[in-house]
């Protein structure tokens, strides 16, 4: 077993693709000999030469598109997004080319659409965002977003194995914020699609993912000592196609749903995870499906503002307390 | 009357032999594609083209003989073509029926009714089909030549785009993208005057599309786009070079769109002098016909017998696909994804 940081194991799951099938190659800014913005491909040029660690121009529209094409001959890109936000460049590429290429034509195309995103990092409006709803309408596209460490690893690895195209989110407050004990030698592969019980409980369950499942966990620890509230957490670990099984089971189980993300509010993902909720688990509801989200506003750059406008562990312990109360 | 440039604006080897044989087969698809387009219209009056047609009219030429310079078999050179390329499509190998049922949106087309007109694709046979979002395809493109630079295959790539498509994003970040990593790519430019019913002037402030691509540090030749020989050179020249490792290339081919946007389109804004005469004095089949008879380069007959041929295989292709059904609405659901399939995600079966 050995310590890794949420990034290293990024790291570590690429560079387990790279060595294991030379079909996969990366491609994006920076990501040769400097390594990437926040070294995640650091040491990958020296290691597997510049023709599989492509440093391409600005041009985040013609690395997708490229991807795609590369993609189609049958190898496995990985094209990292320096950050997330500049995805919006590339949308067209990703939701109209990318996304309907299979159904429309047939086409296969395997590849990773990797980047950093979220807030809780003063990043300001242009290198905090949570795109994830943007494409949540998208059929053909998958989008994986991990919350822990050793997911980090299973889900990147898993990511580039998948025949359809993945958006893969990887949340820049837990790149060296969070560590784990990996085990050596062993592969690590989560399987996309499924979500995971975080912390069981019995009042009550929390639904998120990404950065605020660790804030959702902090609310239900709190909950649980000050109120002796049992709450449940689910971590959904991938976005699309979303496990309703899990969704259902755990309000089945707990009777109230309390939905925690860190993307504003308005079209959030919170709003399709409640309609699923009522259509398939209404009549176990003993009180009304709740969200807490980012208040609808660009994210602000000074503390204060980013503070007051992102979900914070008080938020949820509050919602989560007003529901638990019902 | 003077028409536009034409001349060569970079040197352009010539000596490139073509057999009696291949002038005749590209005779061929010139033919083809003109009568083909022709049984469409007649079909599409009928209603039996389910959604717009759209004519390469006066364009055949620069499609056929720009595709006919590629290696062509299984797993050799891959082009993308635009809706104004059915001659190249069927020059790689897509079949008359294959068209005909994608716009009439047969269950059996090569989409299943689920793409239009010549949005459809054979990577094997070396054709990727277009998304309607104009540009899109080069950086795609880029990705297959890049694919074949990786792989140290000695394959090309080639695309096309139009003098309105050149003014969008993923045109230019494409372009540059091939051109930084000298991708084995060829980009061919058509000027044919009219984006829908924009005029050039309204599209851009230079004179030759080449003269985008020469920005981009990518050698660009300017051709007259309905002289099939000129056209072949050119794209040949490119093509060799794009398969010695030496990157891209662009070729602006000077053409006209004889036709409205689609067939809906009346084009009054088009001047009809300018139409008159770019279909009396260079229409690209006329003169390529003219040139291998005054050169004596084929037999009258044989030309004649290949007019019959076409005729006979339109015919045989339209009998053999026009009453076939359209597909059945469910199967409008699966192959959004490997897995899991969309038929086990059915919103409607939890009621």
């Amino acid at each position: 077993m050995a310590e890794v940081t949420f990034l290293e194991a990024l790291r570590q799951g690429i560079w387990e693709e790279m060595e294991r099938d030379d079909r996969v190659f990366i491609l994006g800014e920076d990501v040769g000999l400097y390594g990437g913005a926040f070294k995640v491909t650091e040491g990958f040029s020296k290691r597997f030469g510049e023709s599989r660690v492509i440093d391409t121009p600005i041009s985040e529209a013609a690395i997708v598109g490229a991807a795609a094409g590369a993609a189609h001959m049958g190898l496995r890109p990985v094209a990292e997004m320096q950050f997330i936000d500049f995805i919006s460049c590339a949308y067209d590429m990703l939701t109209n080319y990318v996304a309907t290429a299979r159904y429309r034509a047939g086409l296969s195309t395997p590849m990773v659409v990797r980047g950093p995103c979220g807030g809780y990092v003063r990043g300001g409006p242009f290198h905090s965002q949570n795109p994830e709803a943007a494409f949540l309408h998208t059929p053909g596209l998958k989008i994986v977003y991990p919350a822990t460490v050793r997911d980090a690893k299973g889900l990147i690895k898993a990511s580039i194995r998948d025949e359809d195209p993945v958006l893969f989110l990887e949340h820049k407050w837990l790149y060296r914020r969070i560590k784990e004990q990996l085990p050596e030698g062993e592969e690590i592969l989560t399987p996309i699609g499924q979500a995971r019980i975080a912390r069981e409980g019995k009042h009550l369950s929390i639904i998120s993912y990404g950065a605020t499942l660790w804030k959702s966990l902090e609310a239900a620890e709190q909950l649980e000592k000050a109120d002796g509230v049992s709450v449940e957490v689910v971590d959904l670990r991938t976005l699309l196609p979303m496990d309703d099984a899990a969704i259902v089971a755990t309000v089945k189980k707990t009777n109230k749903a309390l939905i925690v993300h860190e993307d504003t509010r308005t079209g959030g993902i919170a709003g399709e995870i409640a309609a699923r909720i009522n259509e398939q688990a209404f009549e176990w509801l003993d009180g009304p499906i709740m969200r807490v989200t980012a208040h609808d506003v660009p994210l602000p750059y000074a503390p204060t503002l980013e503070d007051f406008v992102l979900p914070q562990t008080d938020d949820i312990v509050k919602a989560a307390r007003w529901l638990a109360a019902y | 009357m003077a028409l536009p440039a034409t001349r060569p604006t970079a040197a352009v080897p010539s000596g490139v032999v073509l057999s009696p044989d291949q002038l005749l087969e590209i005779y061929y698809y010139l033919r083809l594609t003109r009568t083909l387009e022709e049984r469409l219209v007649a079909l599409y009056r009928q209603t039996k083209v389910i959604g717009g047609l759209f004519r390469s009219l006066g364009q055949e030429g620069e499609s056929v003989a720009s595709a006919y310079a590629l290696e062509r078999g299984r797993h050799k050179d891959v082009l993308s073509p635009l809706i104004r390329n059915l001659g190249s499509l069927l020059v790689m190998g897509a079949q008359p029926i294959e068209i005909l049922r994608q716009y009439m949106a047969k269950a059996d087309s090569p989409t299943h009714g689920r793409e239009l007109n010549v949005h459809f694709n054979d990577l094997e046979r070396g054709y990727l089909g277009q998304i309607s979002h104009l540009g899109d395809m080069i950086p795609v493109m880029a990705g297959i030549a890049l694919s074949f630079k990786l792989r140290g295959e000695p394959r090309v790539g080639l695309v096309y785009i139009g003098d309105g498509g050149t003014s969008t994003g993923t045109f230019h970040e494409g372009l540059n993208l091939a051109a930084v990593q000298r991708l084995p790519l060829v980009v061919i430019g058509e000027y044919n005057h009219w984006a829908y019913s924009t005029p050039p002037e309204k599209q851009f402030a230079v004179k030759d599309l080449a003269e985008k691509a020469k920005g981009y540090g990518v050698p660009a030749v300017t051709v007259d786009g309905n002289d099939v020989f000129a056209v072949y050179e050119a794209t040949r020249f490119a093509v060799d070079r794009a398969r010695r490792g030496k990157g891209v290339h662009f070729i602006e081919v000077k053409t006209y769109r004889r036709k409205g946007h689609a067939e809906h389109d009346d084009q009054h804004y088009v001047p009809k002098p300018d139409l008159e005469r770019w279909a009396k004095e260079n229409d690209p089949v006329d003169r390529y016909v003219q040139r291998l008879l005054t050169g004596e380069m084929v037999a009258e007959a044989d030309l004649k017998d290949i007019d019959d041929r076409v005729r006979v295989e339109v015919d045989q292709a339209t009998d053999a696909c026009v009453n076939e059904p359209l597909p059945t609405p469910e199967s409008a659901l699966p192959g959004v994804y490997v897995d899991p399939p969309a038929a086990d995600k059915l919103w409607f079966k939890v009621l």
